[in-house]
């Protein structure tokens, strides 16, 4: 066996956690639409992917990464909210295979529409200039974009969660994703936090993929590549747990990063493997409830 | 022509044969006729599952991935130059397969099994997709022999389209006498009853999750039989036959066409071919009209083509729809 470079090692576990970020942004507004409205969002990859063409359009538009940063996610949200209004309340009631199938049948014509504007092979998305070297952390040389991706997805993760514990709006998601009958029987509308959980889901989305494009590449496919990922976050974390949905995915990442780094060839394999080992361990996820969502 | 089609509701089973026998004669050229059949019984394996046991898979492109390899891989790297063999093999290959994956995403109901099935089906892509001195890997699987067909001391020749869309329909006619069978059995008033209420079939003592297996395998056999035969017809395997696109086109015909339909399946491949064959002459993203079309489907007719004529159908002659 190679000698293993300490810092190599230290390095690859740091590129796990902000792979690992990027799938937690996405799982999580995936688990808080599904919890809420019983939607599996399989266009969910689509919006990611839509996140970071918007970014490069926007980048080139106004010339300005952070402005790219702030109003690609908000266009992805609005869209997301259009998406909502326009189709996938009409299926409300229908059964969740239905919504599934719609948000299928959607990410493929996103797919094949991105390809029509902006052609098939995929763009380049380089970190702005101001992120681009590396930074030395004292025991390593780290790519500072990637430092940043870290710091925005913990931002947002942090902010997210005192929305949902410490104001009132977040209460009733909370309730809305365990009980929406009872919370509809409190006299409490739904109509709206369903718009909003949806806007601000399809929004993470949309960041997550401006900040993985420099990282993972900028094609039209990068969308429903990382929605299976996403599934399998979501499989091993629980549906519908927050906290499952973070540990999952710094989980997945940490495992995808470190064995691309022992043996790559299986990196794309082990994901899987680890889905597999949890189903037959712990069918209902490492934070699901048995019965939950099902 | 009112007549006509009294008749053709009256004796469905002679009129669906005299279709499929001058289908090669009726359509602009013979592969589109085999494309047909094979894609048509790719999705009515997939229906099995999801029209008439209620367990939507996003990941059928797995067996239809595994028979067309098994195939494929008997006849080009194992040299058994058989063409019952190479359908053998391939049959096999998913239904294992399908043991396996189903094994696995039955541990999760509902909403999961579909996420799980997706996700399996794409380990198997990685796995083709890696092990390229056994696949091909990303070129795909080349150099099947197009073999002869031994028949009672004839050599048909499987490279002509015609006798190879007549071999087709034979297997096919098979899988589809067998699956009709079933439904009509025990067993498919089962599976109905699981597809109507999981737990209350659980409550009368069914064992849901062994029943559920055995449907997933059954489906997994009949997709298989249709990828090996695709590998046949084309002789070559590309690695995408095991991408999630392709299972994607299983759940596309068979949503077009009507989910649990016998026929929907059929009606929605030939929708989605000669949509296909006619749009790609004309436009590059031919597939955003299929996504868009597939959207307005789900939303506005959820029973697809065939579904929807048979209720309307069914009301008219004040029966059931049977097929």
């Amino acid at each position: 066996m190679p000698e293993i470079s300490l810092n190599a090692l230290a390095a690859q576990l740091f590129t796990g956690l902000v792979l690992g970020g990027i799938l937690v942004l996405l799982a999580i507004g995936l688990s808080l639409i599904f919890g809420l409205m019983g939607v599996v969002n399989f266009a969910h990859g689509s919006l990611y992917m839509l996140g970071a063409y918007f970014g490069f359009f926007l980048w080139g538009l106004t010339k300005s990464y952070w402005a790219a940063l702030l109003i690609a996610p908000l266009m992805v949200g609005l869209f997301g909210i259009i998406v909502e209004r326009s189709m996938i309340r009409r299926l409300y009631g229908r059964g969740p295979d239905d919504p599934l199938l719609l948000t299928f049948g959607l990410s493929l014509a996103l797919v094949e529409t991105v390809k029509l504007i902006w052609g098939k092979i995929g763009l380049t998305l380089d970190p702005p200039a101001q992120l681009a070297g590396a930074i030395d952390l004292g025991f390593m040389k780290f790519p500072a974009f990637r430092l940043f991706v870290l710091a925005v997805t913990a931002l947002v993760l942090i902010g997210l969660w005192l929305f949902l514990e410490k104001t009132n709006v977040g209460l009733i998601v909370r309730a809305g994703t365990r009980d929406p009958l009872m919370v509809r029987a409190l006299g409490i509308n739904l109509d709206r936090i369903w718009l909003l959980v949806f806007g601000v889901g399809t929004a993470m989305a949309g960041l997550a993929g401006i900040l993985a494009g420099p990282l993972r590449g900028v094609y039209a496919e990068m969308g429903v590549e990382i929605i299976i990922e996403c599934f399998v976050v979501v499989v091993v974390g629980g549906m519908g747990s927050l906290p499952g949905a973070v540990v999952a995915g710094l989980l997945i990442g940490e495992v995808v990063s470190l064995t691309s780094f022992f043996a790559p060839k299986l990196a794309e394999i082990i994901v899987f493997v680890v889905m597999a080992l949890v189903l037959l361990l712990r069918p209902s996820g490492l934070f699901g409830e048995p019965g939950l969502a099902e | 022509m009112r007549g006509a089609y009294r008749w053709i509701a009256g004796h469905p089973s002679t009129s669906i044969i005299v279709f499929f026998a001058i289908l090669p004669f009726i359509v602009p050229y013979k592969a589109l006729a085999t494309q047909l059949l094979v894609y048509g019984l790719f999705a009515l394996g997939f229906n099995l599952l999801y029209g008439y046991t209620g367990l939507l898979s996003f990941g059928h492109a797995a067996y239809f991935g595994l028979g067309a390899y098994g195939a494929g891989i008997t006849l080009a790297k194992l040299g058994w130059h058989s063409v019952w063999g190479a359908l053998l093999v391939g049959v096999a290959a998913a239904g294992v397969g399908g043991a396996l994956v189903g094994f696995f995403s039955l541990r999760r109901r509902g909403i999961y099994f579909a996420m799980l099935t997706l996700a399996f089906a794409q380990l198997f892509y990685f796995i083709a997709f890696h092990l390229s001195d056994l696949t091909g890997g990303d070129d795909g699987l080349r150099g099947i022999p197009q073999l002869s067909l031994g028949l009672f001391g004839w050599q048909v020749p499987l490279g002509n389209p015609l006798s190879f869309y007549y071999f087709a329909l034979f297997w096919v006619g098979l899988a589809v006498a067998a699956l009709r069978r079933v439904l009509a059995s025990p067993f498919g008033t089962v599976i109905a009853a699981i597809r109507e209420n999981n737990d209350r079939a659980q409550a009368c003592g069914y064992d849901v999750v062994r029943i559920k297996l055995v449907a997933f395998v059954f489906s997994a056999l009949i997709t298989g039989l249709a990828g090996a035969l695709d590998a046949l017809r084309i002789t070559v395997v590309p690695v995408e036959a095991l991408y999630w696109s392709t299972s994607g086109q299983a759940v596309i015909m068979t949503l077009l066409g009507g989910a649990g339909t016998f026929f929907g399946p059929f009606v929605g491949a030939g929708t989605y071919l000669v949509l296909q064959d006619r749009l790609s002459l004309i436009m590059e993203s031919w597939p955003l009209v299929i996504g868009l079309l597939f959207m307005a489907f789900v939303l506005f007719l959820p029973k697809g083509i065939w579904g929807t004529l048979l209720a309307r159908l069914g009301a008219r002659l004040g029966g059931a729809p049977a097929a």
